[in-house]
């Protein structure tokens, strides 16, 4: 008698919970928001009233349509920039500043930037400015120097996060992983 | 004292007969077996206090004459019954039915028989009691690594998931208890969240004998048992603790049984494990610990006619995963392939930082059961389950202490079986099953990898057992499965319209919601599937058997496989599952020759898979982000054939000396593409010689060893990616395999006090190789653990 009771109450319970559950079926569920999410990255180069931007933008995140870049202008061969670089999340309103968030963090995080250029004997140095609280580089800050003039070429920003500080200067020593990597197509004049 | 006692009760019944005096009435009746009405010839009454006694007849009848007012007691025996007595208050001749449990055995036979098979017929393997707790301070996965046909898909040393015959994950149905678990299984990094250290027993379903808990066990059966306590008033228990050298940790187990002589029991148990990092060979493996804790209670009844069990059970497991998995992208994965060692090695410690995962699993259930006379066994059992899982990966600011993922499965589900016996030969038994599944992902910031679910399934079989004569067994049986899936996920609409034209193919999905580049659908799915079994026991001689089994399972794809979307932070990787994904169909063959023998034994066991539309998760290209290049692994199903042989020998060698040793090969094709299947165990054998002295303290000291080939055949998804640092186009070897390694292994145990203290030692990889093997999901990061020394002390009280 008693396991007939305790039968009936568990059909009951076992009922319930289809109905309770089934109630809320025609609800549209909320699309969560990417948090962490870095849509754009924008590399900012200056020298006097010669400003060059790098823009790359992904504003779906991963799969979905592909990132675009916006590259404005050629470098000046000769020239010295300084450059600075900013990360967002333009999939908020307004865009979450992920710069401030890595400044805050910036003994966990480091940018490295590659160069490669199309041209016989140039080189082009990319310098970090900024440091730590521990006296490591950053990178949030940088300097550059074009010498001579080249058709093609590419600068590689990646920002790694948890690297081994100090390194090399190496991406590939600092290991770590990797957070942002984007190559842009550059020309110098 | 006693004597005297007596004469006075004699003296009672005397006096109490001598004023009765009316002595003319009669008690008739006829003595049937419980179980199918049928007569029982020869049964002896007594009764008590008197010299009056008779024996039922040729249709089980009696008389007893002369009988005077008052009570009697009648005490009835048989041969083959448990003994019954019944009293009558005698006022008037009374005519009564009386019944006798005639198959006592049955209740018994699972106290006494643990080596008897689940089916007479089922091709299977099991771990006792000593090899559990041999295993005390590992995982399920770890002690079913030790079976032939058996290996294990890890992630690291502490997250093990089972493989039988090359197929894990949904393909294996997990029985705990008589419970089928739903732990997320689908993942590869998931394990099964099951503490072993609750069960008494585990089996492995290699054949065919699994209708009754599901229709989809295309790899096989996995059984933990408890145990069903002697109807005796005892308390007992035991308490088990280890220590590890590697890792630096271990495991306190203690579990106390109470029964008593009325059928009720209960028993609580309990265990707790913890390590910190362990070490390879060379080299120690940061952030490779655990924690768990684990519980479990069981409180029932038993007896002939009815009985309960209420069982309850918690794992909580905490596993960190190796620093140097973590991955940003694929140039990582690379830097991480060409690398000997891991990029993050530190000091020992017992800290759990993320990665991680933690999991917690409920398990709820009970069960009751009633025999009808002249009917059969009616049992019925309600079930509940909450996983709750959580990924822990390396987030930046206020996130950092946030899951990506955090996935709630609730599942609940009743059953009932009715088990008949229409003659001495044949044992039917039909089932049903309802069950109702929903899955919550739990705000992350991320998006969910499995999205919203709910699920309902029923299920229907029968199941029939029949002895053709004294030496040849049948089993053959049926199920249908209904199982509906309700989903809702937002897609990007670029994914859902362009990427998979899912527009044109499931518009019925589409619910007309879209908010910017999302769009809103609820897929929904609807299956109905037959399957069947057949089993053949032919008892060749004394100690030989052969057993022939065949097996269709339908497997409905999981929701991994259809949702998955997005991604995989901990694997470094797009997972991408796709909405036409279609059920999966295996036609299983195995075959078994077994003998029994302490001298000389054996099993040989080979088999066949076919399996059409196989599901299987492989590396399509890559996808450029933000964060770089991911490789992206899609699902897709093929034709899968599976074949292979397990090999079991036993020999004595002298009195104290055995070996035993086991061969397992297979391979695993991929008939529509003409490959190698992805990640298929290599062969592999074991060789074990051990001495024994019952005499000296149970004196047991075995050598052990394990070879596993690397494994040759394996589809080459290896591509070329550019490295953007570099400028150079960089070669990404994810599918090349680990080479050969030969392990050793040293065991002595002993025990003292007639088993009430036992002590075993163990040295695990004796001579420290480093090797990698090639199903352990980090294989690209890491070695294996290197020499690891265990104490353990097991007390029984």
């Amino acid at each position: 008698m008693k396991t007939m009771k305790t039968i009936k109450l568990l059909a009951v319970l076992f009922i319930s919970s289809f109905v309770i559950t089934s109630c809320g079926d025609d609800d549209v569920i909320e699309d969560p928001n990417v948090e962490e999410l870095i849509t754009t990255i924008t590399y900012t180069l200056t020298n006097g009233s010669d400003v060059v931007t790098l823009k790359y933008t992904d504003l779906d995140g991963e799969g979905g349509s592909d990132g675009t870049y916006a590259i404005s202008g050629p470098f000046t061969a000769g020239a010295s920039y300084t450059g600075s670089i900013k990360l967002e999340n333009e999939t908020e309103s307004p865009a979450e500043n992920i710069t401030e968030e890595i400044e805050e963090e910036d003994e966990e995080h480091e940018f490295f930037y590659t160069s490669s250029l199309d041209c016989t004997f140039c080189s082009l140095v990319i310098d970090k400015t900024d440091i730590d609280g521990n006296g490591n580089p950053v990178g949030l800050e940088t300097s550059l120097f074009f010498d001579t003039p080249a058709t093609d070429g590419s600068i590689t920003v990646v920002l790694k996060h948890e690297p081994s500080k100090p390194n090399d200067g190496t991406s590939a020593d600092a290991g770590g992983s990797t957070d942002v990597e984007v190559s842009f197509n550059i020309t110098v004049l | 004292m006693i004597k005297q006692f007596c004469l006075c009760l004699i003296v009672c019944f005397m006096f109490t007969t001598t004023i009765a005096q009316n002595c003319q009435y009669s008690l008739k009746g006829k003595i049937s077996d419980f179980h199918d009405n049928s007569s029982i010839i020869g049964a002896s009454l007594q009764i008590v206090n008197s010299n009056k006694n008779t024996i039922t007849n040729f249709d089980g009848s009696f008389e007893f004459k002369n009988l005077c007012k008052g009570k009697i007691t009648i005490v009835i025996k048989h041969v083959a019954c448990e003994s019954k007595t019944i009293s009558f208050i005698i006022s008037k001749d009374i005519v009564k039915e009386i019944t006798l449990e005639h198959h006592l055995e049955e209740l018994e036979e699972v106290v006494v028989k643990s080596e008897s098979k689940s089916e007479s017929t089922s091709i299977e393997k099991s771990i006792k009691k000593d090899i559990i707790t041999n295993f005390s301070d590992k995982s399920l996965g770890d002690a079913l690594n030790t079976l032939s046909g058996v290996s294990s898909l890890n992630t690291g040393n502490t997250i093990v998931k089972p493989m039988i015959h090359g197929l894990h994950s949904s393909r294996l149905l997990i029985i705990n208890n008589n419970v089928r678990m739903f732990d997320q299984e689908w993942g590869d990094e998931h394990a099964p969240n099951i503490d072993m250290n609750a069960s008494d027993r585990i089996d492995v379903i290699k054949g065919a004998n699994s209708l009754k808990f599901g229709s989809d066990a295309v790899g096989g059966l996995i059984v933990v048992r408890g145990k069903k306590y002697a109807r005796k008033d005892s308390l007992f228990g035991s308490s088990l603790m280890s220590f590890n050298s590697n890792g630096f940790g271990g495991n306190l187990n203690s579990e106390i049984i109470k029964s008593y002589k009325s059928g009720y029991y209960t028993k609580v148990q309990m265990s707790y494990r913890r390590f910190g990092d362990f070490k390879a060979a060379d080299y120690s493996l940061t952030n490779s610990g655990l924690e768990n804790i684990n519980a479990s209670f069981r409180l029932g009844y038993n007896s002939y006619l009815k009985g309960f069990e209420f069982y309850y059970s918690q794992v909580n497991n905490k596993f960190a995963i190796l620093k140097s998995s973590h991955i940003g992208n694929v140039n990582d994965l690379v830097t991480a392939i060409n690398s000997l060692e891991p990029r993050v090695i530190k000091e020992f410690s017992f800290s759990i930082d993320n990665p991680k995962q933690s999991i917690i699993h409920h398990l709820g259930k009970i069960e009751a059961y009633k025999r009808f006379q002249g009917f059969g066994k009616l049992t019925f059992q309600y079930d509940f389950q909450v996983n709750r899982r959580r990924e822990f990966d390396l987030r930046r600011g206020d996130l950092k202490n946030t899951p990506v993922i955090d996935l709630r499965l609730v599942t609940n589900s009743i059953q009932s079986d009715l088990q008949v016996k229409p003659n001495d030969n044949l044992k039917l038994n039909i089932g049903f099953l309802g069950r109702f599944q929903q899955n919550n992902p739990i705000s992350t910031g991320y998006r969910p990898l499995i999205p919203n679910f709910d699920k309902f399934d029923m299920g229907l079989y029968t199941i029939g057992n029949y002895s053709l004569n004294e030496s040849t067994e049948l089993n053959a049986g049926i199920r249908y499965d209904f199982s509906k899936i309700k989903a809702r996920k937002w897609y990007n609409i670029t994914d859902w319209n362009e990427t998979y034209n899912y527009d044109e193919l499931f518009p019925e999905f589409e619910t007309g919601t879209i908010a910017g580049v999302r769009i809103f659908t609820k897929p929904q799915y609807t299956f109905h599937n037959f399957s069947t079994g057949l089993g053949l026991l032919k008892k060749i001689n004394d100690d030989l058997s052969l057993f022939i089994n065949y097996g269709l399972a339908n497997r409905v794809p999981n929701p991994s496989e259809l949702f998955s979307d997005g991604l995989h932070h901990s694997a470094a990787r797009i997972e991408k599952g796709l909405l036409n994904i279609n059920k999966e169909t295996a036609n299983k063959f195995i075959v078994s020759m077994e003998r029994n023998n302490n001298n000389f034994g054996f099993v040989i066991s080979p088999y066949f898979k076919k399996i059409n539309g196989f599901i299987q998760l492989i590396p399509v290209g890559i996808s450029t982000t933000i964060r770089g290049a991911f490789p992206v692994y899609e699902y897709n199903q093929i034709d899968a054939e599976i074949y292979g042989i397990d090999i079991d020998l036993n020999k004595k060698i002298n009195n104290r000396l055995d070996y035993y040793g086991s061969i397992s090969l297979l391979r695993g094709k991929n008939t529509s593409e003409n490959l190698p299947l992805i990640n298929m165990p290599a062969a592999n054998f074991n060789n074990k010689l051990m001495y024994f002295n019952e005499e000296f303290k149970q004196l047991s000291i075995s050598i052990t060893h394990k070879t596993v080939l690397q494994q040759n055949r394996f589809p080459d998804y290896n591509f070329f990616t550019l490295d953007p640092v570099t400028q150079q186009d960089v070669f990404v070897d994810i599918s090349s395999t680990p080479p050969t390694y030969s392990i050793f292994g040293l065991n002595i145990s002993s025990a003292f006090n007639e088993g009430k203290l036992q002590f075993e030692l163990n040295v695990e990889n004796l001579f420290n190789t480093s090797y990698r093997e090639h199903l352990n999901r980090l294989r690209y990061f890491a070695d294996e653990l290197g020499r690891n020394i265990n104490f353990k002390i097991k007390i029984n009280y």
